[in-house]
Formats: structure tokens, sequence, C-alpha cells
């Protein structure tokens, strides 16, 4: 084995996800709408084709249909696409429809076809499903989804009272996150409400993968002031200066 | 159960519109109350606060403390808020990501929710997630702040479309969480539920409304217990 120094730095979106198999399960972050959302990844991702591929988001794929978090006059981006292009085969997420079904969104379609299996956790079970798997922890148990269809096959068990459903840590392949700044060891800081689901999902992919606007050199970053730590960042991609993709 | 009568038809009086909802929903918010407004109605009761009202709005997707929004147009994709609109920054306000987001909600450090519903039970199940015959649906944050808020405030139009009856004695649509409403308000009527005694009490009706002309568009046995006052 030959050790050479790490570099964490892809020179293109598309050298970043270029080892990305079919049937590969992928978590994307952000929350939903451009703030947060590694578009550019996500655009490289599709550019591969790679298939049979399950999804891990949130607000999944309304943005395409109702705008939903974009703000300018830009054709808005979502995880609609790998429904679109026939590239995904699931989605686990929060919310993946939005209220109106005109036009359809991808993911309601790609569904209605029977080409889409689409597994709807509630937000707060979703990402403390993936803080788990990144934080070692197998299962917890929470409040939310007692006595709905959420809780079906689910073990109950009361604490002080109350009744709580056993839910188990969820973690992925890959994890596509976006960030503002990296320093070239990995470490990340975001920028206003694009944490969301990403320093999260940082965590708990076997690779992951952040699109950043800006990378420094080591020091760069204030120790004090890191969000991720560079230890769960694998590769590290910079967005060309003044991309117009918010 | 009477359902022939239609908006604007055999209505007795005329229903209050959107804003008037929110209106009487945001005069029962508490100042310095941490609080999360759904999509919809429950949004616009920003817009009615009584004076000297101020409250730590929280969205899910990680923001405390916002107040108004960016002009149409303008905003930031960074500065969200959950219902995919741009608040301006404002001093005092605060970002986080969705594991703190929702250990707040989860950890029962919101005082109220406001959101909008398809069904209450009389027990106050609340559905409002799925329509069964869509087959999809979306649950994002409903389901945890439902269980978990400390209040629970339904803010919708009492009835659906053709008048069918959204205040039912059991949902028929699948639950976001049983047993959590604590409070309805509606075009026609402001009901609380007292879910000890399993009984949904009308407060409050619109102005040339009746307990009668309630309880007939509403499926749940509605009781009376004090004065019942016109929503002013």
């Amino acid at each position: 084995m030959t050790i050479v120094p790490i570099n964490k730095i892809s020179n293109s979106f598309a050298d970043a996800v270029a080892d990305i198999p079919s049937g590969a399960s992928i978590m994307i972050g952000g929350f939903g709408g451009a703030g947060g959302q590694p578009t550019r990844l996500m655009m490289a991702l599709r550019d591969l084709g790679v298939g049979d591929l399950t999804i891990i988001g949130n607000v999944a794929g309304i943005s395409k249909t109702t705008g939903y978090g974009w703000p300018y006059h830009l054709d808005p981006v979502d995880q609609g696409m790998f429904f679109e292009s026939g590239q995904a085969k699931k989605i686990t997420c929060s919310f993946p429809v939005p209220g109106t079904t005109n036009p359809l969104s991808e993911i309601e379609k790609a569904f209605r076809e029977g080409r889409a299996e689409v597994d709807i956790v509630p937000q707060g079970t979703l990402i403390e499903r993936i803080r788990a798997a990144g934080a070692g922890v197998p299962a917890f148990y929470t409040p939310t989804g007692v006595g709905t269809p959420v809780a079906e096959g689910k073990e109950h068990r009361d604490f002080d009272g109350r009744t709580y459903l056993l839910e188990t840590a969820l973690s992925a392949d890959y994890a596509l996150i976006r960030a503002q700044k990296a320093d070239t060891r990995g470490n990340l800081q975001y920028i206003g409400t694009s944490r969301a689901f990403n320093p999260a999902m940082a965590t708990a992919a076997t690779i992951t993968i952040v699109e950043v606007d800006e990378i420094v050199e080591v020091g760069g970053i204030d120790p004090e002031r890191v969000e991720t730590l560079s230890t769960y960042v694998n590769r590290i991609v910079q967005r060309e200066a003044g991309d117009p993709m918010p | 159960m009477n359902t022939s009568t239609k908006p604007g038809g055999n209505d007795p009086a005329p229903r209050l519109d959107r804003a008037a909802i929110a209106k009487r929903a945001a005069r029962d918010l508490i100042d310095g109350s941490t609080v999360n407004l759904g999509i919809g109605i429950p949004a616009m009761c920003a817009d009615f606060l009584p004076d000297g009202v101020e409250l730590l709005y929280h969205a899910e997707n990680g923001i405390l403390g916002f107040k108004e929004l960016s002009a149409p147009g303008e905003g930031d994709p960074n500065l969200m808020d959950a219902g995919g609109s741009f608040p301006k920054l404002v001093p005092g306000m605060a970002f986080f990501d969705s594991v703190e987001s929702f250990s707040l909600i989860r950890g029962g450090h919101i005082d109220v929710t406001v959101l909008g519903a398809l069904q209450v039970s009389r027990t106050g199940d609340l559905a409002n997630w799925i329509i069964p015959k869509r087959g999809i649906g979306s649950i994002g944050g409903a389901m945890d702040l439902a269980a978990n808020a400390k209040r629970v405030v339904i803010a919708m139009e009492h009835t659906a479309r053709g008048n069918t009856p959204k205040i039912v004695e059991e949902c028929t649509f699948p639950l976001t969480a049983p047993g959590c409403v604590d409070e309805i308000v509606t075009d026609i009527a402001v009901i609380k539920i007292d879910r000890v005694s399993g009984r949904m009490i009308l407060r409050e009706t619109a102005p040339g409304w009746s307990f009668e002309d309630v309880q007939a568009l509403t499926e749940a046995t509605l009781v009376v217990d004090g004065e019942i006052v016109e929503i002013s």
C-alpha cells in the first residue's frame, strides 16, 4: 500500500460521483428548495446515468412543479429528476408530494405508474434515524407516529406513562451534501437555513461528497466555528465562481 | 347530519373568510410563546397578532425568530421558512440543523402549533397528511408537531367540498396524531376539545350562526359548557 497525502478535492462534479454504482443508496442533503441542496452533484449523478438507486431526502420532489424554495426565475431542480430519468426505484423522505396534483410531480407520476416505492417518514423521525446511524445508535424510541400508520409493525414501549415507537438508524452508501465553505482538510461551514439535513447526512454515509461555494486553506476556518468535522468528509467539489444556480 | 346547505346558499349568515379565521386563531397566541405555524390559514396568523404580542416563530427547516417576509422576487434561498418563503434577516434570529430543529419539537419546547386539518375527531384525533384516494401524501413535520407541541390549534374551514363535515366522531382518514387537538377555529365556530372527558365544547359562533346551525355542519356531537359568544 502506498501512502499518499490526503487529497479530498475533486476536480469536477462528474469526477466526484464517478464511482457511484447502480443500486446505491444515496442521501441528498438540504431541506427542499434551492438553499442547501447539492444541485450540481445531483445533476452530475443524473448525467452519470446509473440506475436502481434508492434516494433518501426530505422535502423531495415538489420544487419543479410548485417553485417551492426557489426565488429566482430559473427552472427549479429537485430530487424528482431521478424519477423523471428512471434512475431511482425508491425514495425515503418526509414530504414527497405537494398539495396540488396539477401538474403531477415526477415522484407522484413514478408512484402512480408503479415505477417507484415511496417510503414516507415523519421528518423528526427521519433526521433522528440519520443522526443515530452516524452516532452509532442502532435504534431509539420516539413518541412521534404512535397511533398512526407509521407505527404499524413497530415495537411499542411505555416510559413514564407515555407510549413510544422503536425506530431504527438509517445509513446510506453515499451522501451528497452542500456547504458554504470547506477547508482543504474537509472541515465545513454552512450558511443560513442551508444546514437542515446536511450535517447529519454527512455522518451517516460510507462516502460523503460535499459541494461548496468556496474552498480555503487549512486554517481558513475558525476552529471554534467548524460545523461538520473533516473526518466525515471524503470528497469536496467547488462550484464555479458566479454559478447562476442557487 | 345535514349536508344540504351550501356556503352562501342555505347558510344562515356569511361564513368568515380565511383572514378572519387566522385573526381569531391569532388572538389566543400568548406573548413570548415559541410558535410553529403550518402553511395556509395558520401562516396567516402572523399578520393578525394583537397589539403588544411578540412571538418567537420556529420553522422546521432550522430557523427561529423570523418576522416579515422579503418582497416577492427578492429573498435569499439560504434564508427560507418551512413553507418555502424567504423571511428577512432580523436581529436575534437563529439558524440550526434539522437534528436541533426536531429536538426542539419532539422535546416539547414548542408552546403552540397552529395547523390545518382534513379531519378532527371529537376526542382530538387529527388527520391532515393524506387523502386516502390519492394514495400518497406528505407528513413533513406535522406528526412531530401534532404529537409534541404543548398546545395544538387547528385553523381551517369548517367543512370540505359539498359541506362534508371535517369535524367528525371518528376520523376515517389516516391519523397524524391521536388525541392531540386542543382547539379548532373555523369559519363558523370556535370549538374547545376537552380530551379528558372526550367532549367537544362549542365556545363561539360566527355572527348569525346558532348552536344548531353549527351542529348541522358538524358530525361530532357538540356540547354547551358555559356561554356561547359571537366570534369577534
